[in-house]
């Protein structure tokens, strides 16, 4: 299940919705991001996520879908937010549901990956006294290309 | 043509989508990014390094010298920054 949304979620709610979904889950697999209070060294005010709408769904449910492929699941959960967000705030949540742990943690780790790369968001900071376009990380390529694209 | 612009190229040229008439002889992405680095200086600063800027046709991820149609939508945009 893809969303992408303004609002917060509750891991214990989705995780919740999965077991009653799919029956014989043996392992659930999670992964929240949230935002930093620091920008390297400076206090962070806010970080603002832009998306472009259509092609994120597009791109989450192709990764989604990949990790169908790849491993032997029950069920996923992919919820990634957009606008402005506050230090604390949850970013965006994966679960992935199997019989056995190996396959659950595997596939969360992959779809978060994936994400990282492959969601079309970018993330606006603001500090202070000035606001920053993130870059992206080469880590983050490369933590990708691990999963052999 | 309809062509958005996201992060920081849509600061740069101070809009986040436009349309674009296209003539026959825009063939493939890079014809695009020629018309538009002729139109201004803007432009010609945005495009100036494009190994830093991704393009999608119709929200698939695309090549430079991918081809395009006047009905497809354009994206340019930094590297993706999800999770």
């Amino acid at each position: 299940m893809i969303k992408v949304q303004k609002n917060d979620f509750s891991l214990n709610d989705e995780m919740v919705l999965l077991k009653k979904r799919y029956n014989n889950i043996g392992a659930l697999s999670s992964f929240i991001g949230i935002v930093r209070d620091k920008r390297e060294d400076e206090k962070l005010l806010s970080m603002t996520l832009e998306h472009y709408p259509g092609m994120t769904e597009k791109m989450l449910n192709k990764i989604n879908n990949e990790a169908i492929n790849r491993w032997d699941l029950l069920g996923t959960t992919i919820i990634h937010r957009y606008g402005k967000l506050l230090p604390g705030d949850q970013i965006v949540l994966v679960i992935s549901a199997s019989k056995h742990r190996k396959e659950a943690i595997e596939s969360c780790h992959f779809i978060i990956d994936w994400l990282k790369t492959k969601g079309p968001f970018w993330k606006y900071e603001k500090t202070i006294d000035k606001g920053y376009w993130v870059d992206a990380k080469s880590q983050d390529l490369e933590e990708e290309l691990k999963w052999n694209n | 043509m309809k062509v958005l612009y996201f992060s920081w190229i849509k600061d740069k040229l101070g809009k986040s989508q436009e349309e674009i008439q296209i003539k026959d002889n825009i063939k493939t992405i890079n014809d695009l990014i020629i018309l538009l680095k002729n139109t201004n200086e803007n432009y010609k600063d945005v495009f100036k390094d494009i190994s830093s800027i991704k393009v999608s046709i119709n929200m698939e991820t695309a090549k430079y010298e991918d081809s395009i149609q006047d009905n497809d939508e354009i994206a340019f945009f930094p590297p993706m920054t999800g999770g």
